[in-house]
């Protein structure tokens, strides 16, 4: 484990420049530079606002200003996570020529398509900031948590990346299994609505760590309430185990990659 | 430090031949396939083999150790393991000092960024940190000679400049080991020459090369020592020249002559004494002799005799001889046995002999066979070029 830690931060360096070409091929190559960091977010918004609005005329409950908030706030997490397995685990595979003809820790290749959405959350997290001070939301003491609830998602991310990255360049069609999987994942995952909806069975969707970290975020920027403990504490368990027990994986099978890439 | 810079003991590297289940769709089926019959283990032997046996060598510092071997003799392999890519499956390994390899240049290169960009992402690559990389940009875009083309896309590049590129952020990585395998070749020679001198000047700055190359004049000049690896086995490891001549010679052996209707075969170089020669010198005579078989009047044919240097493929000669100045063994055969006589007026090299039969009046090859023969050209002093052309220094009046 140790010697793990020592080999990634030798290598920091090179985590950043391949961050730094992720996102410079990203921007380069889009016509709309940086709102492409904006765009992916704000779709999903958009959906959850149209559901929204169905859900209100159904039930004939306004729809506030504080919905549109909770579905923004939750919606840029979600966008960044979904981003990262999609980036992370065709990772190896599309960079199989520096796979095979170069050593040095494969960990950065998740590490850096995880950072460079990060780097995408970043810029439309400000654009959020801003559009919530406008909307006057609201500030509490209890956003201090957020920092911590984000690096829980990131490190929850990092434990499925290094597994599907791995997989995804033994098996080749993990990636289409992946991509189904993350187009539903958003009916399960409390995005769009309020785990507590489903009153008793609210802890079945908790249970998803995701969607645990999602509430948590919601309660802290939007609620303005402190994070429920219990629920916070399963999401950070999960996390760190998967990533330690992934990480592990992904280290063992490591010298395979060259050869079966 | 440690005087030895790269060591192997005992290398065995095992490879799966064939098509691999490398989808969860294809491994299912497989799986239940190979759980109803049971004979899983059989099956996948079978599909092994060895790409490395039983390797060992050694480099110390300031020493530039050539390999030289057919394709797919397990170059590439040797020195992916050496670099870390690959884990040897039996075997040992000591590495002592910072490594870098060009297993192939721009390995590390994206398309979509610019010359200057790809030195930042490639010299992060090869392990440099940023700070050094910006005080040596200067130094890289110079030696590589492209500094016009240096804020292009990479994707506009030909591969001679990919090389270019690739080969000088290499070359300023400051390594302690360097490993380069068969990147060179597609530079132009002037570039070629150059990395070449620069790889010479790492030798005194007493760092430790494998230099893996087809250009065998190249190999000759860098490296003292050579290995010779071929399917997998290393057979010969010591001095360049004699590695190299046994290189050319063991191609010699798998030359394959049949005899048909018309046919070259038999050919041996030899000099005036009569002896098989694989080494000659500037200014000696040699003989090569051969027996033909032809149906048509040799009065209507012709010889080809060609010689090409092995570095490059220069076409040194190509002469038409008439055939005949050949007497047919007796007088209704249509066997002969011939000798060529010429001198050797050549410089450092390897080369390999060519003959062919030509038939004028209908136009046709009757019959060709391309390198079969080679010769190694040493000198007793140190000359370069390609021919010997005697020159004498003396003074006047
Ligand atoms: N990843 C791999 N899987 C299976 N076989 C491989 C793999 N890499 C190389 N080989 C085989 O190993 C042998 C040696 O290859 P290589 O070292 O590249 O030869 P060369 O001497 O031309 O550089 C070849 O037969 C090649 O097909
Ligand atoms: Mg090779």
């Amino acid at each position: 484990m140790k010697e793990m830690v020592n080999e990634l931060i030798h290598y920091r360096e090179l985590l950043y420049i391949l961050t730094w070409r992720d996102i410079k091929i990203r921007y380069k190559q889009s016509v709309m530079g940086f709102m492409w960091a904006v765009f992916m977010p704000m779709l999903i918004v958009a959906a959850g606002i149209i559901m929204k609005l169905a859900f209100s005329f159904i039930s004939g409950k306004p729809f506030n200003v504080m919905d549109l908030a909770s579905i923004s706030v939750k919606a840029l997490p979600w966008s960044f996570f979904i981003g990262s397995i999609r980036f992370s685990t065709i990772c190896l595979t599309a960079n199989s020529n520096l796979v095979s003809k170069i050593y040095f820790p494969r960990e950065i290749f998740p590490l850096a398509a995880i950072l460079a959405n990060l780097f995408d959350f970043v810029i439309a997290s400000s654009a959020l900031a801003v559009i919530l001070a406008v909307g006057n939301i609201g500030i509490s003491l209890n956003i201090l948590w957020l920092p911590i609830l984000l690096f829980l998602l990131v490190v929850l991310t990092a434990g499925i990346a290094f597994v599907l990255s791995c997989a995804n360049l033994f098996f080749r069609d993990v990636k289409y299994i992946v991509e189904v999987v993350l187009t539903f994942a958003i009916f399960f995952t409390p995005v769009f609505y309020e785990a507590s909806l489903f009153g008793k069975w609210s802890s079945l969707l908790l249970a998803n760590p995701v969607g645990a970290i999602l509430e948590q975020i919601n309660n802290v920027v939007v609620l303005h309430q402190p994070p429920d403990l219990f629920w916070l504490s399963y999401a950070a368990t999960f996390s760190f185990c998967l990533f330690i027990a992934s990480w592990f994986v992904f280290h063992r099978s490591e010298f395979l990659f060259a050869e079966r890439i | 430090m440690s005087e030895t810079a790269l060591e192997l003991n005992n290398v065995w590297k095992k490879f799966i031949k064939g098509e691999r289940y490398d989808s969860l769709r294809d491994l299912i089926p497989a799986v239940f396939r190979n759980t109803l019959s049971g004979n899983r283990s059989s099956e996948l032997s079978g599909m092994e083999f060895w790409a490395l046996k039983d390797i060992s060598f050694q480099v110390r510092r300031g020493e530039a150790l050539g390999i030289i071997g057919p394709n797919g003799s397990g170059k590439s392999t040797t020195l992916k393991i050496l670099s870390g890519i690959l884990r040897p499956t039996s075997g040992k390994i000591t590495v002592n000092g910072r490594l870098s390899a060009l297993i192939e240049v721009g390995a590390g290169f994206h398309q979509d960024l610019t010359g200057r960009e790809n030195i930042f992402l490639n010299g992060s690559i090869l392990g440099m940190k940023k700070e050094e990389i910006k005080r040596r940009m200067d130094e890289i875009i110079e030696f590589s000679g492209i500094s016009e083309f240096i804020d292009t896309p990479v994707k506009r590049f030909s591969s001679g400049m990919y090389a270019r590129l690739g080969f000088s952020i290499a070359a300023h990585v400051d390594p302690e080991i360097l490993l380069v395998d068969e990147v060179l070749s597609v530079g132009d020679m002037w570039f070629q020459e150059k990395c070449l001198e620069k790889m010479l000047s790492f030798k005194n700055k007493n760092i430790a090369i494998i230099f893996v190359s087809h250009n065998l004049e190249s190999v000759n000049v860098l490296c003292s020592k050579t290995a010779l690896i071929k399917k997998g086995t290393l057979r010969t490891i010591g001095d360049t020249a004699e590695t190299i001549r046994e290189y050319i010679c063991s191609n010699q052996e798998e030359a394959v002559d049949v005899a048909t209707e018309n046919s070259i075969s038999n050919v041996k170089l030899l000099n005036m004494k009569n002896e098989l020669v694989s080494i000659c010198y500037p200014e000696q005579k040699c003989r090569l002799t051969f027996k033909i078989r032809c149906d048509k009047p040799f009065e209507e044919c012709q010889l080809g005799f060609l010689i090409h240097r092995l570095s490059d493929g220069l076409s040194i000669c190509d002469y038409n001889l008439p055939l005949n100045s050949i007497k047919r063994a007796d007088s209704s055969g249509d066997t002969a046995d011939g000798a060529i006589d010429f001198d050797i007026n050549l410089l450092r090299g390897s080369y390999s002999v060519s003959l062919h039969m030509y038939h004028y009046p209908s136009a046709t090859f009757l019959t060709r066979v391309k390198n079969i023969a080679y010769f190694s050209v040493e000198e007793r002093v140190s000359w370069h070029g390609v021919t010997h052309i005697s020159p004498l220094l003396h003074s006047i009046g």
